[in-house]
């Protein structure tokens, strides 16, 4: 039950090289081994969509996945996102209409948010709504969450 | 934006940035040296007795540390006590931390395990054998009342709290009255379910005595002192820290069994031990809230004045009475006249209890609940008596010139309800023509494309600003560095830059100069707490009060300094005038003025502490209005519209106040169309996940259009202010309701009961007067 594999992934662009027990979430392994607290726990069954983090690209719930499946591949949470101080054209947009309260749920709005709009330049409100119809939040009532992610848009992409 | 103009400015968060990079520090991210993990068992049984507990299994599991049962928490717990709405009896009702001897909910407490991590900890719960007797289970109020079955034997009965509110002669008026009216209203259980769930990091220092709690955030003072009479540690020993938090809604933060187990855990092992609820424990232990079936008869005369309302409001409180289980029966009855003229009434309050999760408040508690019944009620007398649902508002609304107005005694505590200010019927019609009300006068239950249209409306008010208290200490370290304590928490609300704007403002100065520390009991060591819409109304006005009193000292200080009185200088723009003189520039500027404080006999810088002090409540009040499309086949609601128009006095931050507005909506919406806890006859919860709960999401909610009125200040704060975080969802059930009703009304559909799930929509059409 307890068995042990070694893992290598890269995470916001740094490679770890890890023994994890095979039951570990990638969840846990990243906020517990790595330490990176910002990919957050709201339902752990994959419903909430807090711990929503990129696996190669694509916007996966952390919550659902082991860490010995993410083994190679690269990784972003949201710790990744801004570089040097600055926050990306998503990050401010979501502070310039109030698309947070509580910051719960924000990380993994911006994750799906920073995956939909690679993917999708200029996207009507109607596609940003279904983009983001697997994140909770449940402050805002996502009307500026839409705003934020229509403005990033507009504003330059992710 | 120059000082003195950040109140009523759209100021972004200033708390933003940690919270989009990853920083924000959570309960569940605080680790410590040499942390252990905890684990709670839970009642699988609605009603049993426990014949035994046997841990000596999981004990001997690799890296288990304790497994704690009431035996082993006895000789220090007690049952947590009521906070607030304490109705006589309710203290026979009472949790204890660990189940003793029966089992009343399923996810009652049981045993708590201790291990070295969270997956061990899960693991010795499966090997923890408790053996129980099963007993019938009560699962709604009607049954209880019968008190066939009893939960608390000793007690006799299952009505754990009663009481009647009321004014005028009602028996005469209901006699005289022309049209007389009796319906029955349920409203559902539902609860606030914030993103992160419960969690708690408790550490104690045997060295020194010292506990430090880091987790409860909402009436951390209140949860202090429960802590300090229970595990008798001294009051100026026990450490209470907020981290940041992820919503709370009225359900988290009141003092829960965990909140003795973890610290207690910690104190026992001499390690910090943490604890992070999960979702599936979150649905069957944290409280639930909303569940109120109501008796209702309502009398006017033929023109539709009302003449009389009264009520039986039975409360479903769960298995054991919570920190504040009268709450949601006590003020659907305080506020069920809402903003009419009703000159007889009477209402029953009773709190009774079932085999269901303990139930406390969620946003707007017993408001939604009584809003629903009132507005529901308005919208069938008007349709009896053949005026318009907006008509029968038009003349039964409170008006303007009868401000401050006497409702009469409708709280449980004896005191007379008093609204204070407001323009009711410019709230209505501000409403009216956001949502463009006559050109849908000839949609109203008609069908386009397949769908019925329906118009809803609602109008409310809201008792916000709870007393009796609140603090603010203002230490001024430099010219350009104020920090600003408070007693009260932030769950998410922006108080780090709403309160940095009232302080810049009182203080005339930059708010980038000001800091806001909160969240740890020893910053202020007194305070009620953050619920009720109180924040901005208590803590804001103690924030003016201690401007004024730094501003105070500052003149005391450089009055000394210049030899002349205090009355001969001012204080403005960061630096000390002689009034009258302005050409000779500042007499004194801060820095030289923080310089004299700090120096010389007697001197204590300039630090201040404010209490603000109110007794009476301020009345926030306002109208919603929807326009719906319902689907006849699916059962479908779609809402087309939605207006919230909100009059909170004075409006501190429009961002974050239209975010109030917007989410609390939101919320509402989904408490309304999707959000239910069902039980069965068994008393199992048959929507303990978020697949069968389900939350509303994007594609759910609608682009909520929020309007802020600042026609009323409040008569009762030197700022103005009223609460402002509840309005938003309290009359959401309701005008949906009404919507609904009004698309369906070729059906003769009456909206009685809630939620307006699809099968609910089908079910009354199916079985209405005229399918």
């Amino acid at each position: 039950m307890t068995e042990s594999l070694e893992i290598t992934v890269t995470v916001n662009g740094q490679e770890y090289q890890r023994a994890v027990e095979t039951r570990l979430t990638l969840a846990d392994f990243l906020r517990e081994d790595l330490g990176l607290t910002g990919t957050h726990l709201g339902c752990e069954h994959g419903i909430c969509g807090a711990c929503t983090v990129l696996l190669n690209g694509d916007a996966v719930r952390s919550c659902l996945m082991l860490a010995v499946q993410a083994d190679g591949a690269e990784l972003t949470t949201v710790e990744g996102l801004s570089r040097d101080g600055r926050l990306t054209a998503l990050q401010q947009a979501f502070q310039d209409n109030g698309a947070l309260q509580c910051g719960f749920c924000t990380p993994g709005f911006l994750m799906t948010a920073t995956a939909f709009l690679r993917e999708t330049k200029n996207p009507t409100e109607a596609q940003v709504r279904d983009a983001i119809s697997g994140n909770v939040c449940r402050c805002t009532g996502y009307v500026a969450i839409v705003e934020a992610i229509l403005q990033a848009s507009e504003r330059g992409g992710e | 934006m120059a000082a003195g103009n950040y109140m009523g400015s759209p100021v972004k968060r200033q708390e933003d940035v940690r919270f989009l990079t990853g920083a924000a520090q959570y309960v569940a991210d605080v680790k410590l040296p040499g942390m252990l993990h905890a684990a709670v068992l839970r009642s699988p049984h609605a009603h049993a007795r426990i014949t035994s507990i046997d841990a000596s299994e999981a004990l001997s599991l690799p890296g288990i540390h304790a497994v704690y049962t009431f035996g082993d928490i006895a000789p220090l717990a007690k049952p947590i006590p009521v906070r607030v709405f304490h109705l006589p009896g309710l203290e026979d009702f009472l949790q204890n931390h660990l189940a003793v001897d029966k089992v009343r909910y399923v996810g009652e407490p049981v045993a708590v395990v201790v291990a070295e991590s969270r997956y061990l900890a899960e693991d010795a719960l499966e090997a923890v054998q408790v053996d129980y007797e099963p007993l019938p289970p009560v699962t709604g109020v009607r049954q209880s009342l019968e008190d066939q079955v009893l939960l608390h034997e000793q007690n006799g009965t299952n009505l754990a709290g009663h009481a009647v509110v009321g004014f005028g002669d009602v028996e005469a008026a209901f006699r005289d009255a022309d049209y007389t009216r009796k319906e029955e209203f349920k409203t559902h259980r539902h609860t606030g379910n914030p993103l992160e769930t419960r969690g708690l990091v408790a550490d104690y220092d045997d060295q020194s005595g010292d506990l430090t709690v880091w987790g409860p955030t909402k009436v951390p003072h209140t949860v202090k002192n429960v802590l300090v009479a229970q595990l008798g540690i001294p009051e100026d020993r026990v450490h209470l820290v907020e981290p940041d938090v992820g919503g709370g809604f009225g359900i988290r933060g009141e003092f829960y069994p965990e909140d003795f187990l973890i610290p207690f855990a910690a104190m026992r092992l001499g390690r910090p031990v943490k604890w992070i609820e999960d979702r599936l424990e979150h649905l069957i232990s944290a409280n639930h809230s909303r569940e109120v079936l109501c008796e209702v008869e309502v009398a006017a005369n033929n023109e539709g004045t009302l003449l009389a309302l009264r009520a039986d409001i039975y409360g479903d409180m769960g298995g054991y009475v919570r920190t504040h289980g009268a709450v949601v029966p006590a003020l659907a009855a305080g506020l069920l006249i809402g903003p009419y003229r009703v000159p007889a009434f009477q209402a029953g309050v009773h709190c009774l209890m079932t085999n269901k999760v303990g139930t406390g408040t969620y946003r707007g508690p017993g408001l939604y609940e009584g809003c629903f019944i009132r507005e529901r009620l308005m919208d069938m007398v008007a349709d009896d008596l053949g005026l318009d649902p907006l008509e029968i508002r038009r003349r039964n609304i409170i008006q303007p010139s009868e401000m401050p107005f006497t409702v009469g005694p409708t709280r449980v505590d004896g005191i007379i309800t008093t609204y204070d200010s407001g323009d009711y019927p410019s709230a209505l019609n501000r409403m009216l023509q956001e949502l463009d009300c006559d050109s849908l006068a000839g949609l109203q239950g008609q069908v386009q494309a397949g769908k019925y249209h329906g118009v809803g409306i609602a109008c409310y008010v809201e008792p916000t600003g709870f007393g009796p208290y609140e603090g603010a200490r203002i230490i001024l370290r430099d010219a350009a560095r104020v920090e600003l304590y408070l007693g009260i928490t932030s769950l998410g609300q922006g108080h780090e830059t709403v309160m940095a704007q009232i302080c810049a403002d009182s203080l005339e100065m930059p708010i980038d100069n000001i800091r806001v520390f909160h969240g740890d009991t020893d910053y202020m060591p007194r305070s009620v707490g953050t619920f009720g819409s109180r924040g901005t109304v208590m803590a804001g006005n103690a924030i003016l009060l201690a401007s004024n009193s730094l501003k105070d000292r500052i003149l005391d200080v450089a009055a000394g300094y210049l030899d002349t009185e205090t009355s001969n200088l001012e204080f403005r723009e960061g630096s000390v005038y002689r009034i009258g003189q302005p050409e000779e520039g500042p007499a004194l500027v801060l820095a030289d003025v923080i310089r004299l404080a700090e120096s010389g006999e007697g001197a204590a810088g300039l630090d201040v502490t404010e209490y603000f002090r109110m007794g009476e409540r301020t009345y926030s009040y306002g109208a919603h209005g929807a326009h719906v499309a319902v689907d006849p086949e699916t059962g479908k609601l779609e809402i087309l519209r939605y207006i919230v128009v909100e009059d909170v006095g004075r409006c501190v931050n429009p961002l974050t106040m239209h975010g109030q507005s917007i989410g609390g909506a939101a919320q509402g919406i989904g408490g309304t169309i999707l959000e239910e806890l069902v039980y069965d006859d068994d008393g199992q919860l048959l929507t303990g996940t978020f697949m069968d709960y389900l939350l509303p999401t994007s594609r759910d909610i609608p682009n909520i259009e929020s309007v802020i009125l600042e026609e009323a200040p409040s008569p009762l704060n030197p700022l103005g202010v009223k609460g402002a975080g509840e309005g938003s969802i309290l009359a959401t059930g309701a005008t949906l309701a009404n919507a609904v009703s009004n698309a369906l009304k070729t059906f003769q559909v009456n909206v009685t009961q809630l939620p307006l799930s699809p099968s609910r929509i089908r079910d009354l059409i199916r079985n209405a007067p005229t399918p």
